[in-house]
């Protein structure tokens, strides 16, 4: 049962020469062969490999499509930072993984492609955007694997998969090679089995990139060193906001039980309020869209993308954005368009960016008190596929606990802490800027505290 | 709800093309989540700076030389059509 261990476990057996990086590659590619057509995780495998990559990542000479009719036949001319760190650390990549269209959705059913399903209920969606990376790893297609998080597509996928993920703090690792959604959101981050992985794929990933004008020139901590489970003293703020009304009684429930084992291992737990959380789903929903809009005009069909017949140059913009764009992408497009232009920018996109300057305020105020600050990762567990694709404010809700996040540019993780209804639960654990140290710490220690063993049934 | 015409504008700058059936859709959804954003209005944000991105940058410069560099061949690899080593695109005026 190779598929089901962390790597940090295959590593030790690789270096006792228990078994070799062959059949490690065979075993996953077999599991691949097994459940990819029930799981449906991948648009496209290499049929060996450990590590999996979202396709809105760039590999060297591989389709990067960002599951859009409008890079279905895009071949990246140059490996991402994150490719080019992992490929020298001696990764191989299993294939790219589905995605909602430009990492735009919370349940991967934005695909042009195909829909992912959850492995712990193939009824139900794997979250999104990065489902097809956190249906991979939870079923044991991969080993770990590669997201993206511009308002918890790393970390709502991970919960609601039952695997880890974590968004680092803005800048910590390169968005050289990752397709731009909304730029000064978006951060690539690792979806693991376990907190040990996260930690050393972290490691890798982490650092300054002269291709990233936004990346950070700081020193990079060794993360494994803070996988320790001592947490005596570790002073821990329930997000008031994020617990209350909204999220299911199940989640709350499982929740509450995780925050008292922290507690009875010498955490000193409190509640803090946030109080500007409740605007930040709005602020979101225009700065997202915004940045997207103005990132998404390079689609024009003229250096590369689908291109439609035409005969002059404007149709042809308009043509082929239309026919290539799926109906989230367009809708977002929109609403950004919308928000910046003349007449509304100052009420929409100049309101929203003040609103984030007082919610990354909230934040600063609570890690006063607070080493870190805990909430459930997602609302609820995962939904069944098409409960919300009619509403799109609906499917937005679902990211409240996730977006004030991004917003502040902080790190944070999810892991799994028990089950809902059958389905996983993900705890949200927030740290302040760079300390993804004891995120890591805290996270290491809840996962030694909550034992969480369950395995999809696939 | 925002109103159809409102909505075709937004296309046009947007440089999309909608059916009359996305145009009614989408008057519809866009004015509900404008509808939902608007309790930001609620906050008095007169002495409130604009934060435009989480970390706070200053300009990042680096030497005016090439090094990195992308063949012609490679850049033109995925266009649609390309002639004599550009792009090619159709009539413009």
């Amino acid at each position: 049962m190779l598929h089901t261990l962390p790597a940090h476990e295959l590593n030790k057996k690789l270096d006792a020469k228990e078994i070799s990086s062959e059949e490690l590659s065979a075993a996953i590619n077999k599991r691949i062969e097994e459940v990819e057509p029930k799981v449906e995780a991948y648009n496209s495998l290499t049929g060996e490999g450990t590590i999996a990559i979202k396709d809105n990542i760039c590999i060297d000479g591989t389709k990067t499509t960002c599951s859009s009719k409008i890079l279905e036949n895009y071949v990246a001319i140059y490996d991402a930072t994150v490719v080019k760190k992992l490929k020298a650390a001696g990764a191989i990549f299993t294939g790219k993984t589905n995605l909602d269209e430009f990492a735009m959705g919370s349940s991967t059913e934005n695909s042009a492609f195909k829909v992912t399903k959850n492995p712990w209920d193939l009824q139900r969606v794997p979250g999104g955007s990065s489902g097809g990376s956190a249906a991979a790893v939870a079923a044991g297609e991969c080993v770990a694997a590669l997201g993206s998080d511009t308002g918890g597509s790393i970390r709502q996928p991970a919960a609601l998969c039952g695997v880890v993920g974590m968004k680092p703090t803005y800048g910590l690792v390169s968005r050289y090679g990752l397709v731009a959604f909304a730029s000064s959101l978006d951060q690539i981050g690792p979806i693991t089995k376990d907190v040990t992985d996260c930690a050393n794929l972290l490691q890798i990933i982490a650092g300054h990139d002269a291709m990233d004008s936004t990346s950070l020139n700081v020193e990079i901590p060794d993360y494994n060193q803070a996988l320790t489970a001592d947490i005596k003293g570790l002073k821990v703020g329930i997000v008031k906001e994020l617990t209350a009304e909204g999220i299911a009684e199940g989640v709350r429930q499982v929740i509450t039980d995780s925050v008292k084992k922290l507690e009875e291992a010498g955490a000193v737990v409190g509640e803090v309020s946030l109080p500007h959380l409740d605007y930040a789903l709005s602020a979101y929903y225009i700065i997202a869209p915004s940045e997207a809009s103005s990132n998404l005009a390079r689609f024009d069909g003229v250096r590369y993308g689908y291109r439609a017949e035409a005969e002059d140059l404007l149709e042809m913009y308009k043509k082929s954005r239309s026919e290539g764009f799926g109906e989230e992408v367009k809708r977002r497009i929109m609403l950004g368009t919308y928000a910046l232009s003349a007449g509304y920018y100052e009420a929409y996109y100049g309101q929203a960016q003040k609103v984030r300057t007082l919610i990354t305020g909230d934040f600063k105020k609570a890690f006063e008190q607070y080493d870190v600050l805990v909430s459930p990762a997602s609302p609820t567990v995962a939904f069944k596929i098409g409960e919300k694709t009619a509403d799109p404010l609906q499917m937005y809700l679902s990211d409240i606990t996730t977006i004030p996040v991004n917003l502040a540019g902080i790190p944070a993780i999810s892991l799994p802490v028990g089950l809902s209804e059958g389905l996983p639960v993900g705890f949200q654990i927030m740290g302040k800027h760079l300390d993804e140290a004891t995120v890591l710490k805290s996270a290491y220690a809840l996962e030694q505290l909550v034992q969480f063993n369950a395995q999809p049934n696939l | 709800m925002i109103e159809e015409k409102d909505v075709k504008h937004i296309a046009n700058l947007a440089r999309l093309e909608l059916t009359d059936e996305e145009v009614k859709k989408f008057s519809s959804q866009l004015g509900s989540i404008l509808e939902h954003v608007a309790n930001m209005s609620e906050l008095d944000t007169s002495k409130v700076k604009p934060t435009a991105h989480a970390v706070a940058l200053s300009n990042v410069l680096r030497e005016d030389k090439v090094n990195h560099e992308v063949s012609r061949e490679k850049a033109l690899s995925n266009a649609p059509e390309e002639e004599e080593g550009a792009f090619k695109v159709p009539r413009i005026v």
